[in-house]
């Protein structure tokens, strides 16, 4: 019972910090800004290194464009994902792929401050204050378990910093993002 | 009875029962191949063929709307099921993963054959190195979830190559599982006939199966959003059925409507049921032996022909009236009545010869459809001709009388002397006429083979929908590879892609499909297979090329396994797609007939809505003529068929042109004075001139079934410029009066036959009805209208 209301207040802030923090990005129209990936796959002996840009409007569309070592994109518009690389471009519905579309959505939503899409999806943790925040997704589908176990955003007020994936594998991507770019 | 009465009577029933016999066991068909016309070249043929019998003509499409996204994926599912199970169907897909699996077995086990990047050089020491760095790049990209597990029995990335070569440029959108419109508010599939498209009891079979799948489906459920979807189905098979039906149908309605109407006209003229009958029998026996005389001349009776037939009450009626209102106050059997039939007979004679001539000049036409219309009105004419000459008057009762239809007759030539004395505003008619098809002789005919499609608007609209929801708009535009064995054509496939590729990277053309994409030529595998290194030699080679990449040669030893498999495995064949989607895919492009193969490599534009330009068209031909000389020919489907119908327009028209002057020329010999031919023809010619003017006024240009209708003004037409002529000429030509009276009875009867046709949903038939409706009412009133002399009137 002390325990609990020990507890419930420093909760109860973090509830109201992850809600500010929503309302925060949920200001946000546009944006355009650069990053750095690091894969790490066990197949490989060293981390596999890219780098492009991501554009985001909100609420609906954000673009992943890789520029480097291979140009290749994928857009999210609404339902619709369209995937391009070595000139072949695909147009999949997002809701066909219960196990690929939150990974998306997590990024989306993230952006969006769309706190309830988030927790249809994943168990949230915030940590950390406005200033420098910690958001820690996991999945609670058992099907989108077998493909991420968490994913981890960090950022300070309205800017993402750091993506990380860790996949059920073991397998981890960071996406390190820079700072904003014109338009 | 004489017995040159019994004589006629019998060879006449004799006749009657044989055609009789011949019209019972004729084969009958009502698709549309009347209108394809017998191609002369070999590329007209492929086009015929691609109408008739190519994948589209067997390709159903089907979309379930209303309920919800749920309720048609269910629908979609149930259907596709259904119909997989039935033997009429070559292939169902509404989008589901049916053969995903074994598709993905199929291209990992044969990506070393089936990979066009599959060459020596790709298995040296550069060529691993490049290629197993490309793949490890694109793990960084989303694909990169697949390639990871792919990497090390597949680090040269030939499994996705495969795909991306097989991968349609565009797929249709999925929704809840299944393929859908874009705005996912439609659930698509799409189906394939097993049975040739010209086969259209299969299709209708076809059609009614994916009815009953449905309904069965819908059944099946019952929730409310299952009860509230509706299927719509399209297609080429389904326009073919369609096509039957109403011509069927309208052939039944619209000779049961104009013959009940003639009937009653008859009926109010002559009062009399004997009479009627006896008037109805040059009709019949006209049917019978034209339909008879196309069976034997043609093996098949078109639908068509057959609706053509109650165009033909519509003259031949006119000499059984022509025979009993002129030979009135004459009793049958006397010395009078012989005489004035023999007078009669002349007059009715040169008009018989007169349409002979015209539809004569259908006979040599490349349209099966008009050359069966050209026999059956010479056979049918003849036979009512003959019956009215030398049946009609041995049966008629000895104390037969019509009414007396003087009353008409007089009111008829008060008319005339009204009517002569306008005639100078014929002349502005003429060059109105003139001047109008002057003016539109651009737009005069209609260059479109669609124009005789009786498929309406509305049905091709659906079509296109479909067509475009599903991602794959109609290609018009193919290259048609042909040889004696598939391995020549494939072969030639192959050719051809490579003198293609470079057009692709100039932009020129979009893309393009080829059946050796599922399966290469032998050679080509051959070839693939050969550029295998052994697993010894492909271990060394790994090791070199990975020195210096994030990958370890260690890891690849999967890969080693199946290269070593892949260079003892046997090569494929057309068997061994069976069983897997690629088989439908290959079977769309590649065709077998008549002993030969044939490829179809549909061409996509670079930008989906314009078509290529004509200097791509002919550095495209160029690049063909290297690739494959003499095998492949570049086929427009859209140019090349509305070339083909402009040809046989010109072709109708010259021949119309013959068919008038052989008529000019038998008159000439007939009439022996210039003057009067002229008299008899400028009505005629006055009248076409006219109609056609109008049917452009009212906005629509000519086809070649307005031209026949043509050539029946011209042919009924001149029977009453021939009374005119005869009146004036003839002293014993019957009372005057009468020959009116009949005149204008026959031309009623002309007018509503041919009027009740102008409303038909066939546009074939519809065409002809709006042409000669008019056309004889106002080849009459000119013909009047430039009679000379007002008919004296004898003492009775």
């Amino acid at each position: 019972m002390l325990l609990g209301l020990l507890i419930a207040p420093s909760a109860r802030a973090a509830q109201d910090d992850l809600d500010r923090l929503m309302a925060l990005l949920a200001e946000r129209e546009h944006g355009h800004v650069s990053f750095v990936e690091e894969d790490y796959l066990a197949v490989l002996e060293r981390p596999l290194h890219s780098s492009g840009e991501l554009f985001y409007d909100r609420p609906e569309r954000i673009e992943k464009r890789t520029l480097a070592p291979h140009p290749a994109s994928v857009i999210l518009d609404h339902d619709t994902v369209t995937l391009e690389a070595r000139g072949h471009t695909h147009v999949v519905a997002l809701r066909d792929y219960p196990q690929v579309a939150p990974l998306v959505e997590s990024l989306r939503a993230t952006l969006a401050g769309d706190r309830q899409a988030l927790e249809k999806i994943f168990q949230i943790t915030f940590e950390g204050s406005l200033e420098h925040w910690t958001l820690a997704l996991v999945p609670l589908d058992t099907k989108l378990k077998g493909v991420a176990q968490r994913i981890r955003i960090d950022g300070a007020r309205d800017e993402l910093q750091t993506l990380t994936i860790l996949l059920a594998d073991g397998d981890h991507s960071v996406m390190t993002i820079g700072a904003s770019m014109p338009p | 009875m004489t017995r040159l009465r019994v004589v006629r009577i019998a060879l006449w029933l004799g006749a009657m029962v044989l055609a009789a016999v011949i019209v019972a066991r004729a084969n009958y068909t009502a698709d549309l191949s009347a209108f394809l016309p017998r191609a002369p070249s070999e590329r007209q043929r492929l086009l015929v063929d691609q109408l008739r019998d190519g994948p589209a003509s067997r390709l159903l499409l089907i979309a379930i709307e209303g309920g919800n996204a749920q309720a048609r994926a269910q629908l979609s599912r149930a259907i596709a099921q259904q119909l997989r199970g039935d033997a009429a169907f070559s292939t169902v897909d509404d989008g589901e993963p049916v053969s995903e699996e074994r598709d993905r077995d199929f291209l990992s086990a044969h990506r070393y054959l089936l990979s066009e990047s599959v060459t020596p050089q790709r298995f040296t020491v550069e060529g691993l190195n490049a290629a197993i760095d490309d793949t490890i790049a694109s793990l960084a990209t989303p694909a990169g979830l697949v390639a990871k597990s792919l990497l090390p029995s597949d680090p040269t990335g030939e499994f996705l190559q495969v795909l991306n070569q097989l991968d349609p440029s565009v797929q249709p959108r999925s929704t809840a599982g299944v393929w859908s419109s874009l705005d996912g508010a439609r659930a698509l599939l799409v189906a394939s006939m097993r049975a040739s498209g010209s086969d259209i009891d299969a299709a209708e079979r076809a059609v009614q199966a994916i009815r009953a799948a449905f309904a069965a489906a819908q059944r099946a459920s019952g929730t409310p959003a299952v009860r509230a979807a509706q299927l719509l189905v399209t297609g080429a098979p389904l326009f073919a059925v369609e096509a039957r039906a109403t011509i069927r149908h309208e052939a039944v309605r619209l000779s049961i409507v104009s013959t009940v109407l003639i009937v009653t006209l008859l009926l109010a003229v002559y009062r009399s049921v004997p009479v009627l009958l006896l008037g109805l029998l040059p009709v019949t026996s006209g049917a019978l032996a034209g339909i008879a005389a196309v069976a034997l001349g043609f093996g098949v009776v078109h639908g068509i022909t057959l609706a053509f037939g109650i165009t033909l009450i519509g003259e031949s009626v006119d000499y059984s009236i022509y025979l009993f209102v002129q030979s009135r106050g004459a009793p049958a059997g006397t010395v009078e009545s012989e005489r004035r039939a023999r007078v009669l007979w002349r007059t009715i004679l040169l008009g018989v010869l007169t349409s002979v001539c015209g539809f004569a000049s259908l006979l040599p036409s490349d349209f099966p459809g008009l050359a069966q219309l050209g026999l059956y009105s010479i056979a049918g004419l003849i036979a009512a001709a003959a019956v009215t000459r030398f049946v009609l008057p041995s049966l008629m009762p000895r104390a037969f009388q019509v009414r007396d239809l003087t009353p008409l007759g007089d009111m008829a030539a008060r008319i005339l002397l009204r009517v002569r004395a306008w005639r100078w505003l014929l002349s502005i008619v003429a060059i109105l006429a003139v001047v109008a098809l002057y003016l539109q002789r651009d737009a005069l005919w209609n260059r479109d083979l669609a124009a005789l499609s009786p498929t309406p608007a509305r049905a091709q609209a659906l079509y296109a929908t479909l067509r475009a929801d599903l991602g794959a708009p109609d290609v018009s535009d193919f290259v048609v590879v042909s040889g004696a064995d598939l391995q020549t054509v494939l072969r030639a496939c192959e050719n051809i892609a490579m003198a293609l590729d470079p057009l692709i990277s100039a932009r020129t053309i979009g893309s393009f499909d080829s059946p050796a994409r599922y399966l290469p030529s032998m050679a080509t595998q051959a070839a693939r297979r050969a550029s295998l290194p052994d697993p010894q030699e492909l271990r060394a080679r790994l090791h070199a090329a990975t020195a210096a990449l994030a990958v370890r040669a260690e890891r690849l030893e999967p890969f080693i396994e199946d290269v070593a498999r892949a260079r003892t495995a046997p090569l494929l064949t057309l068997a061994d797609l069976q069983g897997t989607s690629f088989a439908t895919g290959f079977d769309a492009l590649m065709m077998h007939q008549h002993d030969r193969w044939i490829a179809l490599l549909p061409l996509h534009a670079a930008q989906a809505t314009v078509a290529p330009a004509a200097s791509a068209m002919q550095q495209l031909r160029s690049a063909l003529e290297r690739a494959a000389p003499g095998q492949a020919q570049l086929l427009n489907l859209k140019s090349e068929s509305d070339a083909l119908y402009a040809s046989y327009l010109s072709e109708a028209l010259r021949l119309s042109a013959a068919g008038l002057a052989a008529i000019v020329v038998l008159l000439l010999v007939t009439l022996r004075s210039p003057a009067r031919v002229a008299r008899v023809v400028a009505p005629l010619v006055l009248a076409v001139l006219a109609v056609a003017a109008a049917l452009l006024f009212g906005g629509r240009s000519l086809t070649i079934l307005h031209l026949i209708g043509m050539l029946l003004i011209v042919a009924v037409g001149s029977n009453y410029a021939l009374f005119f002529d005869r009146t004036r000429t003839d002293q014993h030509a019957g009372t005057a009066p009468l020959t009116l009276a009949s005149l204008l009875i026959a031309n009623a009867t002309t007018v509503v036959g041919f009027g009740v046709l102008a409303f038909s949903q066939v546009p074939v038939l519809a065409a002809l009805g709006s042409t000669v409706a008019p056309g004889a009412f106002l080849a009459l009133v000119f013909s009047a209208a430039l009679s000379r002399a007002p008919p004296t009137r004898p003492n009775p």
